[in-house]
């Protein structure tokens, strides 16, 4: 057992946990985060993408231990007031999800690659940047134009802000 | 996963330490291929010992030519950094089409060395680029530390701690990726130095990377880059399996060096 402080989603969580548990367990099972899915558990799909400090991973290949003193964000935190994050929203107005059950990290992925890339990306660079992410419903089509028009919207928002 | 106990190690004396307390211990860097093999049985190590903490290990340095990569370095932060863009850009591009992003921000150069995968890409570039390893306690030329699939010179608990080499004039890294493993079906690394041409080819060979004496010299007398379509691989071990056969390989490693040539060329 090993005891972990690391900062999910704003707060400062201290736990103890076992040291071969994994990211993904201990979100869904000791903190009741079960927004973030197990899709593979090979690391192939992308289902469990989270981001930590800033970099997104695969929460199903590492253990909760190697992300102490971290900061982790999850898909319940991308919003933090009532309303859907930009890049949610995007993703209902284009009807970017069918089952659902890969969302949470497509939605992680694409606000990283928004804020890495901003307004400028293209269909082909959205479509490269989606490689770790598996969609067996949509055909990914309405999923790049969601991330499209979400990083449109954004950096209309940034620009109205300044 | 069977239960083990994990420590982060924050200097060289307590890896010592670790080594000695400890029953069976696995050095664990990114993970990306140690966990996946934990997952499945495949190793049990009684304990981790998490390296990515020790001095030095996450640092590029470039100092003119010169390039010192700590071996806990990631695939993303070796993708990105400025300074090595600015000397050796074809080590970047590798580094950014290894697996997906996700996968490049948590494995690390070092992990991928000392694991040797055959379809791996850095060996490809390491092998042309004369690459020294450095470890705990000696400097290994890379082509006396990659021994053969999955196999290196390293000693049991001998921890790598940095990749060294100098840049080249110029490099190109071409890769044909399996469509679903993105593991390199074959992947071709150039350099040219001083007009010296250097070439590794990776994924293709049980041996793991090799280097194409042919090739290097077919491009540095000038020959005409149509004679690149000749190369044979007759002494070599290449793959022949479910993935592509042999002839499929080899005309693979054709194409691809003729793509790499080309840019070196331009």
């Amino acid at each position: 057992m090993s005891s972990i402080e690391l900062r999910i989603n704003g707060k400062d969580v201290r736990r103890s946990v076992e040291d071969h548990q994994l990211l993904v367990s201990f979100l869904r099972e000791d903190l009741g985060l079960t927004g973030t899915h197990v899709g593979c558990d090979t690391s192939q799909c992308g289902a469990c993408v989270v981001s930590v400090d800033g970099a997104t991973v695969k929460s199903c290949t590492m253990l909760a231990v190697q992300a102490h003193g971290c900061s982790v964000a999850t898909i319940e935190g991308v919003s933090q007031t009532t309303s859907l994050h930009a890049v949610q929203e995007a993703f209902q107005r284009h009807h970017a999800l069918q089952c659902g059950y890969c969302t949470a990290g497509l939605v992680i992925t694409a606000i990283d690659l928004i804020e890495r890339e901003g307004s400028q990306l293209t269909r082909d660079q959205v479509a490269h940047a989606l490689k770790g992410n598996l969609c067996r419903c949509t055909g990914y089509q309405n999923i790049i134009n969601a991330i499209l028009d979400a990083a449109k919207r954004l950096d209309v928002a940034a620009q109205a802000a300044e | 996963m069977e239960p083990f106990s994990f420590h982060r190690l924050g200097s060289q004396q307590a890896r010592l330490a670790a080594l000695e307390a400890c029953d069976d211990a696995r050095y664990i860097s990114g993970g990306m291929t140690l966990l996946p093999s934990m997952k499945l049985g495949l190793v049990a190590p009684s304990d981790l010992l998490d390296v990515t903490g020790l001095p030095g290990m996450r640092d590029i340095t470039v100092e003119g030519r010169s390039v010192r990569v700590g071996a806990a370095v990631t695939h993303a932060a070796i993708a990105d950094n400025a300074a090595l863009n600015a000397v050796c850009p074809a080590l970047c591009d590798l580094a950014s089409q290894i697996g997906d992003r996700h996968v490049r921000n948590r494995g690390t150069i070092g992990g991928a060395v000392a694991n040797n995968d055959p379809g791996a890409d850095y060996p490809a570039a390491l092998i042309v680029l004369d690459a020294r390893i450095e470890t705990d306690i000696r400097t290994i030329a890379v082509e006396d530390f990659l021994v053969g699939m999955f196999e290196t010179a390293l000693h049991q608990h001998e921890l790598v701690t940095a990749i060294t080499f100098d840049a080249p004039d110029i490099a190109r890294y071409e890769k044909f990726p399996h469509p679903a493993s993105g593991y390199a079906m074959a992947g071709v690394f150039l350099a040219r130095s001083n007009s010296h041409y250097r070439a590794g080819i990776t994924g293709a060979s049980g041996e793991g990377a090799f280097r194409c004496g042919d090739l290097e010299r077919l491009l540095t007398t000038g020959a005409p880059l149509a004679d690149i379509a000749e190369l044979r691989f007759d002494d070599l071990d290449i793959f022949d399996d479910r993935h592509g056969s042999r002839a499929y390989r080899e005309n693979l490693i054709r194409v691809l060096a003729r793509r790499a040539a080309v840019h070196l060329k331009a």
